[in-house]
């Protein structure tokens, strides 16, 4: 078992050097000058001189593998230096909006979890009854309708009903404050991000958990409890689901990895100063460090969240054994 | 238990007589929900292909006397902040939709088969090289991969096309691959081997026609998820450009700004991509459970 785990973390290495090739020169590839987006800001002609002492201070006059080197080092010593657009070092930038990215992402699965192992399990008993296709419509409308969309309905939702309820239209507040600060004022903005994304996220999971529970209930295993006369609910309960349970989490694993990605569009919608939008910010910006930074940390979330959904699998199901 | 056996028997009588149609109705009866998701499709197609004849105005056509009309008999889904009529731009979009996501679908599947092919193929070293590589592609979320090819190449309706192409092709890699390892191990290939065919030709005509259902479920499945992207770049004004009706487009900017005096601005043109990728996956689904013999019931 420890072998193993040796084993993915050593293998995690050449994934993420290669993520950071990639995200480098995909970088480098982009045509524009953060430079010239910084200075042009103010207005009116930039001085080549100017120009260049700019590229001297960011240390992009430098060959390209120094910057690399720089930039590999950098990872693994946990030292992403400073953003190029905000001069503030990057741990900083990223830590501010990490808290608010991380909360939605949990509330998400939350959501999610909570939305998707009920529905998956009664639709799956219920195989191919009116219910099953309320619940795989609903569920694959999840997966059809774009969470941006979703966001704008749910804002359109609040302002319509607060109009008609108090007469005056209410918006979720758009200052972030930590959860144990003032949680009513939290809440009440991150749960409809978290909703928006939720529902999307329930709808995989939800399929997923469908699909598991109906091959585990052909099982002989759970013939021979039927056949002890036990009663369907403990059948389903205690024998079926936890042996369904095991795509179902690799899906939340593997989603959770990818609402990072989601959460790009939705913080948009809801105009939420998180990791998705300092995202898109930094890409138009050109702002190399702060990019290569947030890309790093989303391909290392999804390596370190594949290497745990493999170690739970030996947990939940006792004939997996990692011993090669 | 005795009808079981009954339908069984008429099943296989039956088989060799079965015309086109009454396979199509049979497996219109099997999987209602892929049933409708095929009609939702074909609608989508009909619409993007006769958008001419069934819309009144031109989607590009500005009309600033009649800016955020509600539906109504002139403007059935009503009219957006410049006057242009929402029903006509949602149809012209069924296009745009349409092409971006067959053309990503079917490119990135293509490639991926042929790729996937190959690593399974020639195994070992190449193999294994070949996989890891992927696994970074793979390590990238997909709208984020597209995201950073957009802002390399640009935005416009082909660059569009590049960037969700290029995430897809190790995904469809990774599924085709896994079908292509069972297949090397088929004596047939090694007969072809024996023979002295090239590399190339045991590829192609031997084992890429044996994957053809993965394939298919790929392309089919990855059509929904590229309008689903398209319609998210599209949004955050990273794809499709103004004045081209797009779906995603439609939500950007007005939509938001006027949701509450104008709601159907920012209701149809979602409701538009949520129904043409819900019939994606319907008909996916359905052609899963349709070719894939070991999710067949029974």
């Amino acid at each position: 078992m420890y072998q193993y785990i040796l084993k993915r973390l050593f293998l995690m290495i050449p994934t993420l050097f290669g993520a950071a090739i990639l995200v480098f020169f995909l970088l480098r590839m982009i045509p524009g000058d953060i430079c010239f987006l910084r200075l042009a800001s103010g207005g009116g002609n930039i001085d080549a001189q100017v120009l260049a002492n700019c590229h001297v201070e960011l240390g992009l006059d430098r060959p390209m593998w120094r910057q690399f080197l720089d930039f590999v080092v950098g990872f693994f010593t946990l030292d992403f230096g400073t953003s190029m657009w905000t001069g503030r070092p990057v741990i900083e930038e990223v830590g501010l909006r990490f808290q608010l990215s991380l909360q939605v992402a949990i509330m998400a699965t939350l959501t999610a979890i909570l939305i998707a192992i009920p529905l998956g399990t009664i639709s799956a008993v219920k195989q191919n009854t009116w219910i099953d296709y309320v619940v795989r419509g609903f569920s694959i409308a999840g997966i059809a309708m774009p969470s941006f969309w979703l966001g704008i309905l749910i804002i359109l939702g609040i302002l319509i009903t607060s109009k008609a309820w108090f007469g005056a239209s209410w918006m979720p507040p758009i200052k972030y404050v930590p959860i144990w600060e003032d949680p009513v004022q939290n809440l009440s903005m991150l749960i409809w991000p978290a909703l928006a994304t939720g529902y999307r996220y329930s709808a995989v999971a939800t399929r997923m958990t469908r699909s598991a529970l109906l091959e585990v209930l052909r099982e002989d295993y759970v013939r021979t409890a039927r056949a002890k006369g036990l009663l369907e609910t403990l059948i389903v309960r205690r024998h079926a689901l936890k042996n369904a349970m095991l795509p179902v989490v690799t899906v939340i694993g593997i989603e959770f990895a990818f609402l990072m990605g989601g959460l790009v569009v939705t913080e948009q919608v809801f105009n939420l100063n998180g990791l998705g939008k300092l995202f898109v910010s930094s890409v138009t910006n050109h702002d190399y460090t702060m990019t290569q930074a947030l890309v790093m940390l989303v391909v290392t979330i999804f390596a370190f969240t594949n290497f745990i959904v493999d170690l739970f699998y030996a947990w939940l199901d006792p004939r997996i054994r990692y011993n090669r | 238990m005795a009808i079981v056996t009954d339908t069984v028997i008429t099943d296989t009588d039956e088989t060799p007589r079965r015309s086109r149609l009454t396979q199509l109705g049979q497996f219109a009866r099997r999987n209602p929900l892929g049933a409708a998701g095929g009609i939702i499709v074909l609608v989508m197609m009909v619409m993007a292909a006769f958008a001419d004849w069934i819309t009144l105005y031109e989607p590009t056509a500005n009309d600033f006397s009649v800016m955020h009309e509600p539906p109504n008999a002139a403007h059935w889904l009503g009219t957006d902040q410049f006057g242009r009529d929402v029903y006509t731009r949602i149809v012209y979009g069924a296009r745009t939709a349409l092409l971006v996501g067959f053309a990503s679908a079917f490119i990135g599947a293509t490639v991926g088969l042929v790729l996937g092919v190959g690593s399974a193929y020639f195994g070992g070293k190449i193999d294994l090289i070949f996989q890891r590589v992927m696994d970074v592609f793979m390590a990238f979320p997909l709208i984020i991969m597209a995201l950073a090819v957009v802002s390399i190449f640009g935005t416009g309706v082909m660059n569009v096309i590049i960037a969700i192409t290029i995430p897809f092709i190790p995904r469809a890699a990774r599924v085709v691959r896994s079908s292509a390892l069972a297949i090397r191990e088929i004596p047939y290939i090694d007969a072809a081997r024996t023979c002295g065919f090239s590399h190339a030709r045991i590829i192609l005509r031997h084992m890429v026609p044996n994957v053809m259902a993965p394939f298919l479920i790929i392309v089919t499945a990855a059509v929904g998820q590229a309008i689903l992207i398209e319609a998210s770049l599209s949004y955050l004004g990273l794809g499709v450009q103004e004045p081209t009706p797009a779906w995603g487009l439609m939500l950007r900017g007005g939509a938001e700004e006027y949701a509450e005096s104008a709601p159907w601005m920012a209701i149809f043109p979602g409701l538009a991509i949520s129904l043409a990728v819900f019939g994606f996956n319907l008909f996916g689904d359905a052609l899963r459970d349709a070719l894939d013999p070991k999710l067949r019931s029974q």
